[in-house]
């Protein structure tokens, strides 16, 4: 089976999710890079250290919205391809949908494990994780997968040839442009990183109580995060929240305050390590995945949680 | 100006969801209700066309049922709905539900194509980006603001770090994230009218579709589950127990 896998870039670096996915991938014969960003010698050596074989740079201007020039490039690399592997970020989704559109070629979307015995099975999870679901593409196919389902490990693996692919000019599908860039997220360390993540929920009250998930996650050295409900309710940046909609995390500890623990929620989080929830309702879905479930006020538990940890 | 915006009717998210043991489709009860991510979309076509003495056309593929969720987005104030509805169609992958969207959207001539980012019963989440590219329009994905200023098109993108600044001119397609507006709720008289405007109902081969299958589903099982631990409930000295739940974890 011939596979291609598209990878960003990202902060000068290939996305993380393409390196989990070239080290999932390796030793199942030539794995193929389609890479964009500016790239070059320590990026080659990162995706050839992770398994590419061989890499063809689509170099993207700075401006440039430019995901269905890039898939359009992408669509010439891929005729003898059978797999197209991308990783589910907002970039690699709209390639992957573009590519899809452009080459006739079946999504396989949120998929959180491959296998390869007796051609290749991809698995997602449905109902909030609850049920997993194993598919096969019947022709040549693309599959998205989510960020944080395989560890990036380097291997041995040396220096993948690497040669320039052209932009093409797509005309009016192509020319949106990017007239600004900004960051919200500075402080502290990265959700999808983090050892300890907090996270608020409806339970919280109001927006300004996540001033006790902050406070409690820089007692702890850990990120906040967020449900689905209260970032559609603009009590915290869209970069927060965690769930099928936002990011997976698989933090050492998941702290869910106020969270009922809605299917979209549990699936960005259940596979943390130990997971510790606070909720005053005693039926609450959150309960059903934590390893302490504390049934009380967030109001009157976390303050004294904060005031025990600041006394230590 | 013309707007055009893709909408869901799916099984309220409040029930139980099941698949069908043989087909393993989800199975679709007759009374579905419009995704709750589809308002975000519908509010932003309402606002766009009323600023730009514009219409709003609904346009959807799904099981017809008795057309409660495409009745919800009418009673908001869309003028009309085109819905594609064939048995050919149950269980289609994102690549034919974008071609039959995109085929139903270029029957008309619209400026502009607003859609969610993903439905809350499939959650493929590249449908937009599809369409777009059947229609050869540049995708403004991810929008958490949008803003139409004659021809020009611009949103905020969302990102992993914050957003950028986007634009594009029309005709375009923008997906947007639940939370880019505060979706109104149906007046009484909305609700009324909603009865009495059009709906056109298509079949694939009206709108001469070439339905494909390129996947499938070979088994399903239950994940192993997570095995809950210990509950307690807080009378005073909760928190301590929290405090020795970090311990064991080292993050203390």
């Amino acid at each position: 089976m011939s596979m291609l896998v598209f990878i960003e870039e990202a902060n000068g670096a290939p996305a993380t999710v393409g390196l989990e996915i070239l080290t999932k991938v390796r030793g199942q014969g030539d794995v193929a890079v389609a890479y964009a960003g500016p790239g070059g010698d320590a990026v080659w050596a990162a995706l050839g250290a992770h398994g590419a074989t061989s890499v063809h740079h689509i170099a993207t201007p700075e401006d440039g919205l430019s995901h269905a020039a890039v898939a359009t490039a992408v669509a010439g690399l891929v005729e003898d391809i059978d797999v197209v592997l991308v990783g589910a970020t907002y970039d690699g989704r709209d390639v992957a949908g573009a590519l899809s559109a452009f080459t006739g070629r079946s999504v396989l979307t949120n998929a959180t494990d491959l296998s390869f015995d007796g051609g290749l099975t991809v698995t997602n999870e449905v109902f909030g994780g609850t049920k997993l679901v194993h598919s096969t593409l019947s022709g040549p196919g693309i599959v998205l997968i989510r960020p944080k389902s395989f560890p990036a490990e380097p291997g041995d693996g040396g220096s993948p040839t690497v040669s320039t692919v052209e932009l093409p000019d797509i005309g009016h599908a192509g020319s949106g442009s990017i007239t600004g860039r900004h960051a919200e997220q500075a402080e502290g360390p990265k959700l999808e990183e983090a050892a300890v993540v907090v996270s608020g929920g409806r339970g919280l009250g109001d927006a300004e109580n996540f001033a006790l998930v902050e406070e409690l996650a820089g007692l702890l050295g850990g990120a906040t995060g967020a449900t689905r409900a209260i970032v559609d309710a603009g009590w915290v940046p869209y970069a927060k929240q965690v769930g099928q909609t936002g990011k997976t995390v698989k933090p050492d500890v998941y702290i869910a305050l106020g969270i009922s623990g809605a299917m979209q929620h549990l699936v960005g989080m259940k596979d943390a390590k130990t997971i510790i929830a606070v909720n005053k309702d005693e039926e609450a879905p959150i309960f059903s995945v934590a390893d302490l479930g504390v049934v009380g006020d967030v109001h009157q538990v976390v303050p004294k949680l904060i005031e025990a940890l600041k006394a230590r | 100006m013309k707007v055009a915006v893709c909408v869901k009717q799916i099984p309220d998210p409040a029930s139980d969801y099941s698949l069908d043991p043989d087909t393993h489709f989800l199975v679709r009860p007759n009374e579905q209700v419009l995704d709750d991510t589809d308002r975000y979309g519908v509010e932003v076509a309402l606002q766009i066309a009323d600023a730009n003495e514009g219409s709003v056309t609904l346009v959807s593929m799904g099981p017809s049922g008795n057309l409660q969720g495409i009745r919800q987005a009418l009673a908001m104030g869309a003028d009309e709905a085109v819905l594609v509805d064939d048995d050919s169609l149950k269980g289609a992958d994102s690549l034919t539900t974008a071609k039959v969207l995109a085929a139903a959207i270029g029957r008309g001539d619209y400026d502009l194509v607003i859609a969610g980012t993903e439905s809350t019963d499939g959650y493929s989440g590249v449908v937009p980006q599809q369409v777009a590219a059947f229609l050869e329009l540049p995708a403004l994905t991810y929008a958490t603001q949008i803003d139409v200023d004659g021809s020009t098109v611009s949103i905020r993108r969302q990102t992993a770090v914050g957003y950028d600044e986007v634009s594009a001119s029309a005709p375009a397609l923008v997906s947007v994230t639940a939370g880019v507006v505060e979706p109104r709720y149906p007046t009484f008289k909305g609700i009324m009218d909603a009865k009495k405007k059009p709906v056109e109902t298509l079949t694939a081969a009206d709108l001469d579709v070439e339905v494909t299958v390129g996947q499938a589903i070979a088994s399903v099982e239950d994940a192993p589950a997570r095995e809950a631990g210990e509950k307690v409930v807080d009378e005073g000295e909760a928190h301590l127990r929290i405090v020795a739940a970090l311990e064991q974890a080292k993050v203390v």
